[in-house]
């Protein structure tokens, strides 16, 4: 990519960061160290890969995107509202009562979401039933789905990878976001779901290791991803949990507790001030 | 009964699949390596490219069935009742029951009748499960008729449901044809000494019982209620009203069934006596199907013994 779509897409996960912590300052809960980890990844799915229409959220020959890992709804949320499908200023009415924007991501209630997600393990399972369904009716839309390094733990993921493999859905695309951390700590301390590129190897998959803040990195594995034929394919991006808001950064204490307000204040000026490097 | 033809409700799942799927392309079948038991091994021969077997994981299967609903398919995802409902619950209720799918699940080998297997594999509580979850039509038909009508009726359904068969030969007591509508019970005998609600295979029982109950001068009425949820309110309302007392009859556990959906419904409209034919909150095991319903109480002598006892 050129250096002005470069700087655009990281404009576009500075400004979905923002829409993180508003929406999780707004709820006084919610999820942002998980968010901030896939930001770009969220923004480069909705601002360059995927084949969508917000005036036809349910477009049935649309890509389509699960949010495996469904506690990052402020990430996806954010990256749906810039987008186009709802208002900015909807975001911090996240969890609030009779919000359209559950606290986990609700296929019925929010325009863009794909499938209603939560309880992990069970949106790769549903993803990889889309792309089976797009095999089976020959179409070309692509499934992409993006899981915890945590969520590996569930044993149901690895019941979806070996179907995927097994049904060979090469318009199927699995993501990990590998930031290290899970609630109760470091994931190789908790219960270490290493080595997950060669995991995947072994299960079927094309695997394609990136840094998850990087644009390039993430097209490269993208467009190759999409060349892949008669397997699955899978990106695990190395990311660091909380990203670019400096007291969230590698801290699993943020995996889901919202700012206060001073905490709120800092994040904002330190991400204004990304956005105005970048905007220089 | 003895002149009436015997046939298995899985078998006339697997029947009604391959008709189903001879006018709808739509239709695909999802199986966990019991294509063989649960008889969708006659829709595979008849599509082969319709049928998915997802090997030995339920769990996989409820949300692969989730994910294909959405692009326009409408899945039947089969297996037994205990993994369907038992191991798989989480699935279905967070990823077909809240996003309110079309998905279908065809759960076979329900109850204690499955026989030889034992306790592990005779499920006993999948209409408890399945009941509790918002939305979903809770269905178990009586024979081959009106097993293969409600397929076909699961099939027009938008929205989730759960259908449980039988593995052993029941009695087909429906005319072929017969009408069957969702949500809808229906007399078989009418009476009004005693209602006897049943459903599944306690239906010929609950008939064979009324006959000999009919020969000492109690006229029981016979109501199939083949749903249990959205259960028919008006139907229990104005037998218990016409008889003044009820037995429930299930080859499920006596909580969360079918006894207990017709009891609240009593209890807060109509306080009427109920009587609940069950499994009593235990496990079954390993024995001859025939057998093992005899010892559990689930065969026509029970309700007949019930059913004077009661109408004394």
């Amino acid at each position: 990519m050129n250096e002005l779509e470069r700087k655009q897409l990281q404009i576009a996960a500075c400004k979905l960061r923002m829409g993180v912590i508003e929406a999780t300052h707004g709820a006084k809960a919610g999820h942002p160290g998980g968010s901030l980890s896939a930001a770009e990844l969220f923004t480069y799915l909705y601002f360059k890969e995927m084949n969508i229409d917000t005036a036809k959220p349910k477009w049935e020959d649309r890509d389509r995107f699960v949010l495996s890992k469904g506690h990052t709804a402020p990430g996806l949320y954010s990256a749906l509202a810039l987008r186009g499908f709802f208002p900015v200023e909807d975001l911090p009415t996240l969890r609030h009562i009779d919000s359209y924007l559950q606290g986990h991501p609700n296929m019925n209630t929010v325009p863009g979401v794909d499938m209603s997600t939560g309880s992990l393990g069970q949106g790769i399972s549903c993803a990889a039933g889309m792309a089976l369904g797009g095999k089976h009716q020959n179409k070309d839309y692509r499934v992409y789905t993006l899981l915890g390094d945590g969520e590996l733990q569930e044993g149901q993921v690895w019941e979806a990878c070996m179907l995927a493999a097994h049904y060979k859905l090469d318009n199927f695309c699995v993501i990990v976001d590998n930031n290290g951390l899970q609630i109760d700590g470091d994931v190789s301390k908790v219960m270490s779901p290493y080595p997950i590129d060669e995991k995947l190897r072994a299960f079927g998959f094309d695997v394609t290791v990136v840094n998850g803040h990087d644009f390039d990195e993430l097209e490269a594995a993208f467009e190759k991803a999409k060349t892949v034929k008669g397997k699955p394919s899978a990106i695990l991006m190395k990311t660091t949990k909380g990203k670019d808001v400096s007291f969230m950064e590698n801290n699993a204490g943020w995996h889901g507790k919202a700012p206060n307000d001073a905490e709120y204040e800092q994040a904002m000026n330190e991400l204004k001030a990304i956005l105005a490097g970048l905007e220089a | 009964m003895a002149e009436l033809k015997k046939i298995a409700t899985r078998d006339s799942y697997g029947k009604a699949l391959a008709e189903l799927g001879a006018e709808h392309d739509n239709l695909v079948v999802l199986d966990a390596d019991l294509a063989g038991a649960t008889k969708t091994g006659t829709f595979l021969k008849a599509y082969p490219q319709r049928h998915f077997d997802c090997g030995i994981a339920e769990a996989n299967m409820i949300c692969v069935a989730a994910g294909m609903s959405t692009t326009g398919l409408v899945p039947f995802a089969s297996t037994f009742a205990m993994f369907a409902a038992g191991r798989a619950f989480e699935q279905v209720r967070n990823s077909i029951g809240y996003p309110n799918l079309n998905v279908k699940i065809g759960a076979t080998h329900g109850g204690i009748s499955v026989g030889e297997d034992g306790a592990s594999h005779q499920c006993c509580e999948d209409f408890a499960l399945m009941r509790s979850i918002p939305g979903m039509v809770v269905m178990s038909p009586a024979d081959d008729v009106e097993a293969r009508a409600m397929v076909k009726a699961a099939y027009e359904h938008e929205g989730p449901v759960y259908m449980r068969f039988g593995r052993a030969a029941v009695p087909v007591v429906h005319e072929e044809g017969a009408p069957f509508v969702i949500g809808k019970g229906e007399i078989l005998r009418d009476g009004d000494a005693v209602a006897i609600i049943a459903n599944g295979l306690m239906v010929a029982e609950a008939l064979e019982a009324a006959e000999k109950l009919a020969e000492e001068g109690i006229n029981a009425m016979v109501i199939n209620m083949a749903t249990i949820k959205p259960l028919d309110e008006e139907l229990v309302l104005s037998a218990a009203k016409k008889c003044g007392k009820v037995i429930t009859c299930e080859e499920h556990s006596v909580i969360g069934g079918l006894g207990e959906a017709v009891c609240s419904v009593l209890s807060e409209k109509l306080p009427t006596k109920v009587v609940r034919i069950g499994v009593n909150d235990e496990y079954g095991h390993s024995g001859p199907a025939g057998a093992l319903l005899k010892q559990f109480g689930l065969c026509w002598e029970n309700v007949y013994e019930k059913a004077k006892e009661l109408c004394k």
